[in-house]
């Protein structure tokens, strides 16, 4: 097995590898492309790589059976999966099928950084399987949602109030994914927000902003000012007062569907 | 194919029931005639033996043989006689106009013996009808009528001088009289012709009659709902069987028309919502395709943007395309946003909850025009069955308009609301008008207050125009709109199809003048007086459902105002006053969600004071 590498990125869209390979790359990356999904899951066999960035639609082997197929080699990479808008539900569906991020394309540079830099930082600690060489945040203790709480990847979670109201929030392996955090938007009471859509920004010291997709579709009833006026309380305490809005929900039972338990999976 | 025709089965049928009835009729008509004339020849020869009789009889009596004979002679002469003759009781033939026969022996078992002669002993007595008979002399000869006449013993022929009788004979003799029936056979064969040309022209006329009205009544309305039914299954849903008859054929090609309607409406719908689907596919394939080059020009643009830190000119530049991207990006994603619309969703709702949610999502843009927003809610609103997100959008359009036309100079937008009951008679707005045909009557091209007139063919003597009724109940803003005066007489008919709008037994209660009348699917007859200037008028449905409750919400802005020419067109769509601004639909999807709702939206405008936007909703729905 050869040395690992930082990402492989899956795309049948010349112009796209060739843009995600330079972006990543200016970031000090190391970037390897694969047009097709069988030959990804050949160079997948041949060394490991942190960060698989897969589109869905593709030709032949699409992004759910490249997911699959990574998840059935046990293979220790995690998988941002890019895609358009036309396939925001499938992207939400990804999550749930083992995918740790997605970004929505087209993208810029620095929303594509994001993405990679905080994937980067999970895959540091989550803990290197397959290099042996434990960085240096690695098997860093992180919180899981709770019992009762429902999650989007390992990105938001939801939970059903006994009002029917939704509550949701951010969960505490993303908060340190992000590394340091400088501030927190929140969209305003009254506005409409689907599953999947970014429903927040985060700010990170290192000057990226952070979309955070939203767990279930409907309208903001209460946002958490207290959240938004210091960040560091999603840091403290995510999923109780670091709570980020509350929901009226306009189709819970689909949107809970495609969401994961608290507690469950590798996260 | 012919013989499978309708027109003509039912054709044939009449005409062999015509010719069966008319050809027994005939035949007993020939037979009762020919009888009726020959008795009346049998008559006729009865009364010339009398006369005959008579006339010889002195000469008889007196035994004068050669006056009887020339008698005879004479009277035999007669071109309507053929023949007379007097026999004796033993056949001898005595007297004869036939001379020659004079003296001959008659069989007795001739034909004009046998009657009498034929059981041996001679009968005393005959009938008139015994005594006749006719007979042919030869097989190829004309018809001849004989009658006997019996010469009976009375006292004066024994008392004779001649005494050639005894007392105790009872029939002396037999005059015979035969005639030519030539002339009656003429006749009957005449009256036989006759009746029989009668009898086959009237049959032919019958046939011809009956099959035109078949044709005309059963065979073209059947041809053409049959065309129409063709045509219908080939997909036009369009064509209508105009209907120009009010028997069961044309009832039922009105049921057709009703029907191709509906089914052309349901299949609008569908079409619709087809195209809807359709635009959201291709939306949403084009947000496939257009995302990859998109992703391309935005990573790159992006990328260079972050690396050309030192170069100020080329950063502004490369922030253009960056930000020109960013925002097709945008366009995109509302293509697809469009794509998903959900469906109208009505739940019960506080309308002052929309109104603030809407006036949340402009609060930015109302901010930076230094528009203020005034609240003044009246506190009794009962809650609204809505669309809540349809109507927030309803406001949020409202207060953008109210914003731009507010301009850079700042003012205030005004938000009232209160409660009102209305009667239903100024404020129920007629959707659907039809004529007794099923066509629609509103004109969509003239609209009063943005809402389609119903339109009426006016023909007043040999003028001819068109009317344009107010489409609110009870209303009359449009006058008549006639270029000429309708008389009292005037006809009022759908302008497609010219049948009479007249209501046939009802009169005006106020003026007494004739009533106009028109279908409103589902809900009724409209009725109104056709006299000019008598706003009478009747809607049955909608005056028994008493008051309406509505809830109103003024929107007052202090902009510049909108011209009168505009002020009528503002809810039709791709009207917009904004020249590139706008898209001008923003007014007209307004109007489109507000008439889903049973709402009303109206504006009142004065230049350059502000503008006023009146909704109203209904409380129940």
């Amino acid at each position: 097995m050869k040395e690992m590498r930082d990402i492989l990125v899956v795309d049948d869209e010349p112009v796209i590898l060739e843009g995600i390979s330079k972006v990543c790359s200016g970031d000090g990356l190391s970037v390897d492309m694969a047009e097709n999904g069988a030959a990804a899951l050949a160079m997948l066999s041949l060394r490991p790589y942190r960060i698989v960035v897969c589109d869905i639609m593709m030709p032949q082997l699409d992004g759910f059976q490249c997911l699959e197929e990574a998840a059935r080699r046990k293979l220790s990479s995690l998988v941002v999966m890019a895609t358009g808008f036309s396939t925001l539900e499938n992207t939400v569906k990804s999550l749930s099928c083992g995918a740790v991020d997605f970004i929505p394309k087209p993208f810029t540079a620095d929303e594509l950084l994001s993405v990679i830099r905080r994937t980067m930082r999970l895959s540091a600690m989550l803990g290197p399987a397959s290099s042996g060489e434990p960085g240096p945040q690695a098997c860093l203790v992180h919180v899981a949602p709770p019992q009762r709480y429902y999650r989007m990847g390992y990105i938001s979670w939801a939970l059903v109030e006994d009002a029917g109201t939704v509550l949701t929030g951010v969960t505490d392996l993303f908060m340190r994914s992000l590394g340091e955090v400088s501030g927190v938007s929140l969209l305003p009471a009254g506005r409409e927000i689907a599953q999947g859509n970014s429903c927040a920004e985060i700010r990170s010291a290192d000057g990226m902003a952070h979309g955070v997709m939203c767990p279930v579709s409907g309208k903001v009833l209460e946002r958490n000012a207290a959240a938004e006026a210091g960040p560091e309380l999603l840091e403290k305490d995510p999923y109780f007062s670091g709570w980020m809005y509350r929901l009226l929900p306009s189709d819970l039972e689909r949107d809970l569907q495609r969401l994961l338990a608290g507690s469950s999976g590798k996260f | 194919m012919m013989m499978r025709k309708l027109g003509f089965k039912l054709t044939l049928v009449a005409c062999v029931t015509a010719l069966v009835t008319i050809g027994i009729f005939s035949f007993f008509n020939t037979r009762s005639d020919s009888r009726n004339l020959l008795a009346e020849v049998e008559r006729h020869a009865s009364q010339l033996s009398d006369a005959v009789k008579s006339a010889t009889e002195y000469d008889m009596l007196l035994n004068q043989r050669e006056r009887i004979r020339q008698s005879i002679q004479r009277m035999g002469n007669q071109p309507s006689i053929q023949r007379i003759r007097v026999m004796n009781k033993a056949g001898e033939i005595i007297y004869s106009s036939d001379r020659g026969e004079i003296g001959r022996m008659v069989d007795k078992k001739a034909e004009s013996c046998y009657i009498c002669h034929s059981d041996g002993e001679p009968l005393k007595r005959l009938e008139m009808k015994e005594r006749t008979r006719i007979f042919r002399a030869r097989p190829d000869a004309s018809r001849t009528l004989g009658i006997i006449s019996p010469i009976y013993n009375m006292p004066s022929c024994w008392t004779a001088a001649c005494h050639v009788h005894s007392k105790s004979q009872a029939v002396l003799g037999v005059l015979d009289v035969t005639m030519p029936l030539t002339e009656v056979d003429k006749d009957i064969r005449q009256s036989q012709l006759e009746i029989l040309v009668f009898a086959g022209g009237a049959v032919l006329a019958l046939s011809l009659i009956i099959g035109l009205f078949v044709k005309r009544w059963v065979d073209a309305p059947v041809k053409e709902l049959l065309a129409a039914t063709r045509r219908v299954a080939d997909g036009d849903l369009r064509y209508m069987i105009k209907v120009t008859r009010d028997d069961e054929l044309g009832m039922l090609a009105e049921a057709f028309n009703n029907m191709t309607h509906r089914l052309s409406e349901a299949r609008l719908q569908l079409f619709q919502s087809d195209k809807l689907a359709s635009l959201g596919r291709l939306a949403a394939g084009v947000a496939h395709e257009i995302n990859n080059p998109l992703t391309g020009v935005l990573t790159y643009s992006s990328y260079l943007l972050k690396r050309a830190g030192g170069q100020p000119e080329m950063q502004k530049d490369l922030q253009v395309i960056v930000r020109e991207t960013m925002r097709s990006r945008e366009i995109v994603k509302s293509l697809l946003d469009f794509a998903r619309q959900s469906v109208p969703n009505r739940t019960k709702a506080d309308i002052h909850r929309v109104i603030d949610l809407a006036a949340a999502v402009v609060e930015n843009q109302l901010a930076i025009n230094k528009v203020r927003l005034v609240k003044e809610y009246a506190p009794d609103i009962p809650p609204v069955t809505i669309d809540s997100n349809q109507i927030q959008q309803v406001f949020i359009n409202l207060f953008v308009n109210a914003a731009d036309a507010i301009g850079q100079a700042g003012g205030v937008i005004t938000v009232t609301s209160s409660k009102l009951s209305l009667s239903p008679v100024g404020t129920t707005q007629i959707k659907k008008a039809l004529c007794p045909k099923r066509h629609d009557l509103l004109d969509r091209e003239y609209r009063i207050d943005g809402m389609p007139s119903i339109r009426i063919k006016v023909r007043s003597g040999a003028e001819e125009g068109f009317l344009h009724l107010d489409p609110v109940y009870g209303l009359d803003r449009a006058g008549s709109g006639l270029p000429f005066e309708a008389g009292s007489g005037a006809a009022f008919m759908c302008p497609e199809c010219s049948s009479s709008l007249i209501a046939p037994k009802t009169t005006c209660p106020k003026c007494g003048s004739a009533v106009y009348a028109f279908e409103v699917p589902f809900k009724g007859m409209v009725e109104g007086c056709t006299r000019p200037g008598c706003k009478w008028r009747r809607w049955e449905a909608v005056d028994a459902a008493g008051t309406m409750e509505f809830v109103e919400v003024k929107v007052r802005d202090t902009g510049c105002g909108i011209p009168g020419k505009d002020l009528a067109r503002i809810f039709e769509p791709f009207y917009s006053t904004k020249d590139q601004k706008g898209t001008g639909l923003g007014l007209a999807v307004i109007w489109g969600i507000l008439d889903n709702h049973n709402g009303t939206i109206g504006v009142e405008s004065e230049e350059g004071r502000g503008t006023v936007f009146t909704v109203r909703i209904p409380v129940k729905p």
